[in-house]
């Protein structure tokens, strides 16, 4: 890369973006300034609406219609042969602009991709709509192409369609077809946002080849601080549409500027931090504490989902064993399909057990009717993953809380419950007069607020808390976090907390759980699981986690390498 | 939404990890087995809709007393009755009627005595000849209309073509039928009122050998260039009538769908990397448009069925529709049971065909 | 989905929509109103204003019709047949001797009431039936799915034809015509009703919502009173006002086959249109052309307030204005509408009969 003469490919200028809404104008973007110079990767931080992804796409012009632009966006071509200004440029040159000088990666790859054409031919589309190639010699560079971003036998795949290809191979084709016309900047939004830990690391891997080998400058789009020390040269920071801070990424992880950078970074959960935290709950237990009853026991618990229409079935849970007990908070770790949710399901009662024991205080969940385990009910809590669905759109939120109390008769309707309602709201940090609020008038952190005061309200023994945060901007989680610790500390329930974080997990629970494929790998504290990981897929899972500082995510990355050779 | 779907696919997953295995073992099982499950299902859809028409139109009574009651003496027609079986039970008559059906004994008329599967072959040639040319006008006038409309989407060639389109289906066939009768068959005179053909050319058809029913091709048999031109002249105002209703509807059809794949995620990809706007339309956005239109416009063959009785009627053209109306005037049920079944079966064919179609595009189900 | 509006970011965690608006301005129709742009806008006011006159017709039309649906004469005389519009007939007089103006405007009566009629028992039947077999699922779903997709199907107008054999036994007084061409109609909306209930309610019932009701052990009647009934017939005014054209052609179908209602029971357009057959061949337009015009008028309006209902409740299809020309602040407030709604457009998957 040092080869590269230190030339801008993309240079913006006092960038202004505002969106015609109903609810009248809105500015996104205002007046950033942004220069990535050939061959460096510059990372865009931060969080939902902070203008990152329109400042992005304002690059390759892909705004919607509703959108005002104004400012200059001058784009350079790979040989420095042309420049042009994308603001200006007519419908038709900005197709010739398009792929050519920037491309881009998107963030989901399973819609970025056409479900009804081979990938090959969708290549093959970019490449000439640029001219100049036949049929053939489009497939052939198409062929390449995939080879150079690792798809294995890409003479035979290049003929096959997008589902036939898993998350991590599609995002490869994604970037492939942005590497086909070997464009000068490859803008990169949330690339690894909607893949695993593990499929990310390789992604990133993908990425920096990207501009070792092809050249290419990165515009990275990401909230992930960790994403953004292993792979960034530069950091732009994004809040409320402005650029509040630009600096190289040493500086800005290890003395950052402003207010907002600093606060964003103290934000980011940090394996080992809640090492001393369990090590001091551990201390404080009572004598005879390990020998007390489980509030849930699961002895080689068989989950399968049948299958359709002469379809085998699926096995998400295989044999799986753990306890949990009074007070005790155990994090499941695992990553999609490994059967983690599943699991939680289970013991809230709403997915059937199909082998082994599971019980769940003191009910055997295998083969349980439903009248025998609804007084159960009112001794679990539960929190949902999506903030968005897991109000009904038609109750207040007052409503939404009391319906716990009154299906279990605790109040004869959710007026009468109003007074425990806004006891719980205050225990989770929400005015009272939310409670006359519509769901869909509460941010993302306010709703599973709420969701935690519902799931508290009948004073559980019991709470599962499925990925609660995992939808929040990291500001928001941390809080969401540090109000769960609260309330656990406060009311002493136990606790299964899933995520896919093994951050978030280590810094809530006591002890940790990994899943792997439906089966349990490893089990113990934070300290031990993290600290000396013995299976090898936890020590996969751990080495692909990006760390929110530069140095040590470059050890690690080292580390990574050895493990995958 | 940036930060929303790092586990929405992962933790979502759990609940619906069954399916989405299922699928993708499906496409190792292959296409033979889908396509054999949904030529399977064409049975029991006849056969509810066969066993509803029975038991509907035996609510009535015995066909017998309703065609014939208060016109036959009481003993006459108990002896009829009897002599057609129709004073058994219920249930016998029933399997007896479902035998007969799957060996393509439809009965015989009571009005006119005649064969009713010999009658279905007959007019349904000329429904199918009427079918035919109207959903010709209707993808030739649908789809390239639908597919402009959702391109130039909100501004002013849209906003014409889409009230066109409801005014096509807001415009019941038969009057659009009579009126297009008043402009261009009485006021113009350019082309004829009503029938298949004129005299003449009927005369011709009936002489020659091994008559498919079907008019052009038997004319074009004939080879007589007259003959020809006058059974087009005949067809063109009913398949226009015919075709615009279906035409409104694959107009709007065409247009929600591409507008919903243009402002998918694969094609701002597409477009992302210069892909031309016309090519994103024509290609990238229609494609995958295509697999739901498919589907519905299977759906419409049930309108287009439903319009065509009507057609008939109002241009005399002697189909099944036309027969339809006559056999209801005489209250012929026994006729009127056999068109309907048919119609059944028919829309159960078309549908699965359509299925096979959506099947052959779509390669999540063909892989 | 990367549409156009997921470009959009939320500033950081505040609401995903701003206050609804509450009052008046919250009703349904004036809210889609005032929500339209443009060219929607335009054809959503066309809607509503020619839906309106037809209702306003249906409700006044003994006021505004100079004679009645079955007059044949006046002080006068008899009105004679087929005689051209005059000062005294503005539209003529028909084979059968009525006027035709007075039967056009009777003739939104009949519609109004078949129409209320039949979208009120198809409603109650396919969303009781929706609901129970998308909720509890097993056997009686299956067996339910099957039968309301055959009839689905299978071509509208035969069906009507067949149960009006069955009801029709020589009924023709005016309720029984019109209920008897109402239930015609709902035995081939009942399927469309509990398609679209059952789909939504099997999507709800996945909802975090729905299960979080089943965690805290809501019983199954109050999970389907309190969580699933309301939100899953939220599409509902949007299918009615669809199917309500359809029931206008369904009956004019019916009317022009011979299965309508008798002259001397009620006006009906179907009925005038099929008796006018034969004048056209002679060149007589009016007996004809008014009748007819009143369908596809009051069709167009209703389906003009239906599709501009659709397009609205649909994000991707619904116009956005333009960009601004004033620059704004950064607002705190957010720029996306719930998608929730993409999942109206099964509704036109079959589009209207006729």
């Amino acid at each position: 890369m040092t080869t590269t003469p230190a030339r801008d490919v993309v240079d913006i200028e006092n960038l202004s973006v505002t969106f015609a809404t109903d609810a009248g104008d809105v500015a996104a973007v205002q007046d950033v300034s942004l220069a990535v110079t050939a061959g460096e990767v510059l990372a865009i931080v931060g969080e939902s609406g902070s203008g990152k992804t329109v400042t992005a796409r304002s690059i390759l012009g892909l705004l919607p219609e509703t959108a005002l632009t104004r400012g200059a966006i001058m784009l350079t071509s790979k040989d420095g042969g042309s420049t042009s200004d994308v603001v200006t440029l007519s419908r038709r040159d900005l197709g010739q602009v398009r792929g050519r000088d920037a491309a881009m990666v998107f963030q989901e790859p399973s819609t970025a991709l056409n479900p009804v054409f081979p990938v090959g031919w969708q290549i093959a589309e970019g490449l000439r709509a640029h001219g100049g190639l036949s049929k053939k010699e489009a497939r052939a560079k198409a062929v390449d192409v995939l080879r150079r971003v690792g798809i294995p036998d890409p003479e035979v795949r290049v003929d096959h369609y997008p589902h036939q290809f898993s998350g991590g191979q599609k995002q490869r084709i994604v970037i492939a077809q942005a590497l086909a016309l070997d464009p000068g900047v490859i803008i990169a939004d949330e690339p690894t946002t909607a893949l695993d830990v593990t499929v990310q690391a390789e992604i990133l891997d993908l990425l920096r080849r990207c501009r070792d080998e092809f050249g290419a400058a990165i515009v990275l789009i990401t909230h992930n601080m960790g994403v953004v020390a292993d792979l960034a040269d530069r950091v732009a920071v994004m809040y409320q549409g402005r650029i509040v801070e630009q600096a190289d990424v040493r500086t800005l992880f290890s003395a950052p500027q402003d207010e907002y950078t600093r606060q964003l970074l103290g934000s980011v959960p940090r394996l080992g931090e809640g090492r001393a935290r369990t090590a001091e709950r551990a201390a404080a237990r009572p004598a005879g504490w390990a020998a007390a009853t489980p509030v849930v026991e699961a002895r080689d618990l068989r989950i399968v989902y049948p299958g359709r229409l002469r379809q085998p079935d699926f096995v998400a849970v295989k044999g799986v064993s753990f306890s949990i007990r009074p007070g005790e908070v155990l994090g499941l770790v695992g990553e999609s399909g490994s059967g983690k949710t599943t699991i939680g399901r289970a013991i809230a009662g709403l997915t059937k057990v199909t082998g082994g024991s599971l019980q769940v205080h003191g009910v055997e969940m295998n083969g349980v009717k439903e009248r025998r385990f609804r007084p159960v009910r009112e001794r679990i809590g539960f929190v949902f993953q999506d903030p968005a669905s897991s109000f009904n759109p038609l109750l207040t939120i007052a409503d939404a809380v009391a319906e716990p109390l009154v299906v279990h008769g605790r109040a004869k309707n959710p007026h009468e419950a109003r007074g425990r309602v806004d006891e719980l709201l205050e225990a989770v940090q929400l005015p009272k007069s939310f409670g006359d609020r519509f769901p869909h008038e509460l941010s993302g952190g306010q709703r599973q607020r709420a969701s935690l005061a519902r799931a508290i309200a009948l004073d559980p023994e019991l709470l599962i808390a499925d990925e609660p945060t995992s939808a929040l901007d990291v500001s928001v989680q941390k809080r969401v976090l540090e109000l769960f610790d609260e309330l656990q500390r406060e009311l002493g329930f136990a606790c299964l907390f899933i995520s896919h974080d093994l951050a978030v997990v280590d810094l809530l629970a006591d002890r940790i759980a990994v899943l792997y494929k439906g089966e349990l790998v490893e089990e113990g504290t934070g300290e031990q699981v993290l600290g000396a990981p013995q299976h090898p897929y936890t020590q996969r899972l751990l080495a692909s986690l990006p760390v929110p500082d530069p140095d040590a995510q470059a050890l690690r990355r080292t580390e990574w390498n050895r493990l995958r050779s | 939404m940036t930060t929303t779907t790092t586990e929405l696919t992962g933790g979502g997953a759990a609940p619906d990890a069954a399916p989405a295995a299922a699928s993708r073992r499906r496409s190792g099982g292959g296409l033979g087995s889908y396509l054999l499950i949904r030529f399977l299902l064409i049975f029991p859809t006849v056969f509810i809709l066969v066993t509803t028409v029975f038991v509907l139109m035996r609510l009535t009574g015995d066909p017998i007393t309703a065609a014939q009651g208060g016109r036959l003496p009481a003993e006459e027609l108990a002896r009829r009755i009897a002599e057609a079986g129709y004073d058994r039970p219920i249930l016998v008559q029933y399997w007896e009627y479902l035998t007969q059906i799957v060996r393509g004994d439809f009965g015989t008329a009571i009005s006119d005595g005649r064969e009713v599967t010999d009658m279905l072959t007959t007019f349904g040639a000329a429904t199918l000849e009427l079918a035919f040319y109207s959903l010709i006008v209707a993808f030739v006038v649908g789809i390239p209309l639908g597919r402009l409309a959702a391109y130039l989407r909100d501004r002013w060639p849209d906003a014409v073509l889409r009230v066109f389109a409801i005014l096509c289906y807001a415009t019941p066939v038969f009057f659009a039928g009579l009126l297009l009768k008043l402009v261009f068959a009485v006021n113009l005179g350019w082309l004829p009122v009503a029938g298949r053909a004129s005299t003449g050319a009927e005369i011709q058809l009936q002489s020659l050998e091994g008559r498919t029913g079907i008019y052009l091709i038997d004319a074009i048999r004939l080879g007589d260039g007259e003959v020809i031109q006058d059974v087009l002249e005949h067809a063109v105002l009913p398949a226009i009538a015919l075709g615009l209703l279906t035409a409104g509807v694959f107009l709007r059809l065409v247009r929600t769908n591409v507008i919903g794949t243009l402002g998918s995620g694969y094609v701002e990809a597409a477009r992302s990397r210069g892909v031309s706007e016309r090519r994103l339309l024509r290609k990238h956005a229609y494609r995958p448009a295509l697999i739901p239109i498919v589907t519905v416009i299977g759906l419409q063959i049930a309108l287009l069925l439903g319009g065509a009785v009507l057609t008939e009627t109002t241009f005399e053209w002697k189909g099944l529709g036309f027969q339809l109306v006559e056999y209801l005037q005489a209250r012929d049920f026994v006729a009127v049971q056999g068109i309907v079944v048919l119609a059944a079966v028919i829309v159960a064919i078309v549908n699965f065909v359509v299925d096979v179609i959506a099947a052959l595009i779509d390669p999540r189900v063909r892989y | 989905m990367a549409t156009a509006a997921s470009t959009v970011e939320t500033a950081a965690d505040v609401p995903a929509a701003g206050r609804r608006p509450r009052g008046w301005r919250g009703l349904p129709v004036v809210r889609q109103l005032r929500q339209s742009v443009g060219l929607q806008r335009g054809m959503l006011v066309a809607g509503l204003v020619l839906t309106g006159i037809f209702l306003l017709t249906a409700i006044f039309a003994p006021l505004l019709a100079p004679y009645e649906y079955n007059q044949l004469r006046d002080p006068s005389g008899p009105f004679g047949a087929q005689q051209e519009p005059s000062s005294a007939h503005w539209l003529g007089t028909t084979v059968g001797g009525y006027d035709v103006f007075s039967r056009v405007i009777w003739g939104t009566r009949t519609a109004l009431l078949v129409i209320v009629a039949a979208v009120l028992m198809s409603i109650v039947i396919g969303v009781l039936l929706g609901l129970v077999a998308g909720y509890f699922g097993g056997w009686l779903d299956r067996v339910l799915v099957v039968v309301a997709d055959a009839i689905y199907a299978f071509p509208s107008l035969l069906l009507a034809i067949v149960v009006g054999i069955v009801l029709n036994g020589g009924e023709s007084s005016l309720r029984g015509g019109i209920m008897a061409a109402a239930i015609s109609i709902t035995v081939v909306f009942v399927p469309q009703y509990l398609r679209v209930v059952r789909a939504e309610t099997v999507r709800i019932k996945a909802e975090a919502y729905v299960e979080s009701a089943r965690v805290i052990g809501a019983s199954h009647w109050r999970i389907m009173s309190r969580h699933v009934f309301r939100n899953a017939t939220r599409t509902l005014p949007l299918i009615l006002t669809l199917n309500a054209s359809e029931a206008i052609l369904t009956l004019a179908g019916l009317g022009f086959l011979g299965f309508g209602i008798e002259p001397t029971a009620a006006a009906e357009w179907g009925y005038d249109l099929q008796k006018s057959l034969s004048d056209v061949t002679s060149g007589i337009w009016w007996t004809s052309l008014f009748p007819g015009l009143a369908i596809v008028l009051v069709v167009l309006g209703l389906t003009l307030v239906g599709e501009s209902l659709n397009d609205l409740a649909d994000p991707r299809l619904r116009t956005r204005r333009r960009g601004p020309a004033t620059p704004a602040d950064v607002a705190e407030t957010s720029v996306m509408p719930g998608a929730y709604a993409a999942d109206t457009l099964y509704v036109d998957q079959k589009g209207s009969e006729l």
